[in-house]
C-alpha cells in the first residue's frame, strides 16, 4: 500500500517561481521572489531591521460554557513609537472563525487571508465547513514550510464546529497547540494574572467578557507596547459577534474613578510684611 | 571564521514624507517633492503622488526606484482589471491589492512607504496606510515617511479622530471641510520642512471629490 506524502511536502518553492499574481493557484502556496544572496538570514536580519514590523501586543482567548471568548488590544509599535493606536487585531477569518495577530502584522494580515480563502474553498470541494482543528492544521503547515525564512506569526484560532468551541495555539515556528485559555504577546503575562485569577467554566457571556476585558486593560497599563482600544468577541454556536471595543484610557476611569479630594481648609497666601 | 557582510546594498532611501486625510466627501492626499540621497538633493521637483485609478492616488516615500516599480506593477493590474470587469477598481479593492503585491515580496520588500487616499464606493473618503510588506489598515488621516513622527501628533490634536475599532462604531473621517483639510496639510508641511531635512521644496497636494481632481502647489523652504 502506497502511502501518500504529498501533506508534508513542502509547498514553498526555494527559489524564484512564478510571480502568482496572474494565475489562479489558489491552493497552492504562493511563490515568492527570493533575494540572490548567499547570505539569506543576513539578508533578512538587515530588511527586517529597515522594515521594522510592528510587534508588542497582548491578545487572549478563553473556553467557557458558553463558547469562545477572545480579546485583543490595538496598538502598533515600531521599536519605541507608536505607529498605529487603531490596528485590527482580531481577524475576522469567516463568519464562525477568528484569527488573532501577534508578530508582524502584514505575516498575520496575510495568513489569516489565506487561510480564508483555504476554508472557503474546503466548504467548496466538501459541502460541509471546515473545523477548527482542520482550519488551524492548514494554517500550521503552511507556516512550518516556511520556518527559518524569517515570519513572524503568533495567532489564536477560534471557533465553533460540529464538535462544539475550539481553540488552538498556532506560531510561525511550526507549533500548535490545542488548549482552553491562551495569551500572546508582550503583555500576556499580566493578562494570563487576571484570567487565571478569575477564569470559572460556568460564566454567563457578560461575565466572560468582561473578564477578558479586564485583563486586556490589566495588560495595557503595565505593558508599554499594548494599549489603545480593547476588543471584545464572542463565538457561539451561531458564530461570532463583536460584544465591545472600549479606549483603555477611558476604562481606566471607569474601573477606579477619581474621587474628588475633600478640602479641609484651604489656605490663603501668608501676606509677607 | 567571520562571515563576510556585503559592501553594496540594493537600496537607498530617497527620503520624503508622504500625507492623506479622508473627509466626509472628499479626500486629500499631499507629498514633498524633494528626493535625497545621503546628504545630497537629487531634485527639488520630484512626483511621489501616482493616479492608480479614478478614485484612488497613492503617495510613497522610501525608495523611489521601488516605489517607481509598485507604481507601475499596480498600473498594469488596473488596466487589467479595467479590461476583464469593465469598469474601475474601487478604492478599498485597489488597497487589498497593494497589500497583495508589497507581501509577494516578502523576503525581499519594498522600500516604500505607502499612503492610498481616495474615495470609496459611497463617495466618503477613505485613507489606507500600509508598512513596508503589506499590512494594512482603513484610517482616517496618516502621514509616512521621514516627517511621518513630526506630523502624526499634531494630526493626532488637530483631528482626533475616534479609532474605527470602538463599539457603537464611530465615524473615523474628519468633520473638517475640504478648505480646511487642504491648509491643514499646508500647516503639516511647513512645520515638518523646519525640523526634517529630508522634507522641503515644495509641495503637491491633490484634492479628490464627487466634483473630480484638483492639483494644488505650495513652496517649502528650499534649504
Amino acid at each position: 500500500m502506497k502511502l501518500d506524502f504529498s501533506g508534508l511536502e513542502s509547498s514553498a518553492p526555494l527559489y524564484g517561481g512564478n510571480n502568482g499574481l496572474l494565475c489562479d493557484g489558489f491552493s497552492d502556496a504562493p511563490s515568492f521572489d527570493l533575494p540572490v544572496t548567499s547570505d539569506f538570514d543576513g539578508f533578512q536580519k538587515n530588511s527586517i531591521q529597515m522594515v521594522k514590523p510592528a510587534k508588542g501586543t497582548t491578545t487572549l482567548a478563553f473556553i467557557f460554557k458558553e463558547g469562545v471568548m477572545v480579546a485583543a488590544d490595538s496598538r502598533a509599535s515600531m521599536g519605541g513609537y507608536i505607529s498605529s493606536q487603531s490596528v485590527k487585531k482580531i481577524i475576522e477569518i469567516n463568519p464562525y472563525m477568528l484569527g488573532t495577530m501577534a508578530g508582524g502584522a502584514a505575516d498575520c494580515q496575510f495568513w489569516h487571508r489565506n487561510l480564508g480563502i483555504k476554508c472557503r474553498l474546503h466548504e467548496l470541494a466538501n459541502k460541509r465547513r471546515i473545523s477548527v482543528t482542520g482550519a488551524s492544521k492548514l494554517l500550521a503547515n503552511i507556516l512550518y514550510s516556511y520556518r527559518g525564512m524569517g515570519l513572524s506569526v503568533g495567532t489564536m484560532i477560534a471557533g465553533w464546529d460540529e464538535k462544539g468551541p475550539g481553540l488552538y495555539y498556532v506560531d510561525s515556528e511550526g507549533g500548535r497547540l490545542k488548549g482552553t485559555k491562551f495569551s500572546v504577546g508582550s503583555g500576556s503575562p499580566y493578562a494570563y494574572g487576571v484570567l487565571d485569577s478569575g477564569y470559572k467554566y460556568d460564566m454567563t457571556i457578560d461575565e466572560a467578557a468582561e473578564l477578558a476585558r479586564r485583563a486586556i486593560y490589566h495588560a495595557t497599563f503595565r505593558d508599554g507596547a499594548s494599549g489603545g482600544v480593547a476588543s471584545v468577541y464572542h463565538v457561539g454556536p451561531t458564530g461570532w459577534t463583536k460584544l465591545s471595543g472600549d479606549d483603555v484610557g477611558e476604562l481606566h476611569y471607569s474601573y477606579y474613578p477619581v474621587e474628588p479630594a475633600i478640602v479641609e481648609q484651604e489656605m490663603t497666601e501668608a501676606i509677607v510684611a | 571564521m567571520t562571515k563576510e557582510h556585503a559592501n553594496w546594498s540594493p537600496y537607498d532611501n530617497n527620503g520624503g514624507t508622504c500625507v492623506a486625510i479622508a473627509g466626509a466627501d472628499y479626500c486629500v492626499i499631499a507629498a514633498d517633492t524633494r528626493m535625497s540621497t545621503g546628504y545630497s538633493i537629487l531634485t527639488r521637483d520630484y512626483s511621489k503622488i501616482c493616479k492608480l485609478a479614478d478614485k484612488s492616488f497613492m503617495a510613497s516615500s522610501g525608495f523611489q526606484a521601488d516605489v517607481k516599480a509598485l507604481q507601475k506593477v499596480l498600473s498594469s493590474r488596473h488596466l487589467i482589471y479595467q479590461h476583464q470587469h469593465n469598469k474601475q477598481m474601487s478604492c478599498p479593492a485597489m488597497a487589498q491589492l497593494l497589500s497583495n503585491t508589497l507581501y509577494y515580496k516578502r523576503f525581499f520588500p519594498y522600500y516604500a512607504f505607502n499612503v492610498l487616499g481616495g474615495l470609496d464606493s459611497e463617495g466618503k473618503g477613505c485613507v489606507f496606510t500600509y508598512d513596508a510588506v503589506g499590512s494594512y489598515e482603513r484610517v482616517g488621516y496618516s502621514a509616512q515617511g521621514s516627517g511621518a513622527t513630526l506630523i502624526t501628533p499634531f494630526l493626532d490634536n488637530q483631528l482626533k479622530s475616534p479609532s474605527p475599532l470602538l463599539l457603537p462604531a464611530k465615524d473615523a473621517v474628519t468633520p473638517l471641510s475640504e478648505a480646511e483639510a487642504v491648509d491643514l496639510v499646508k500647516t503639516c508641511f511647513s512645520s515638518a520642512t523646519e525640523r526634517d531635512i529630508y522634507t522641503g521644496d515644495s509641495v503637491e497636494i491633490i484634492i479628490l471629490n464627487a466634483n473630480g481632481v484638483r492639483r494644488e502647489t505650495e513652496q517649502l523652504r528650499r534649504d
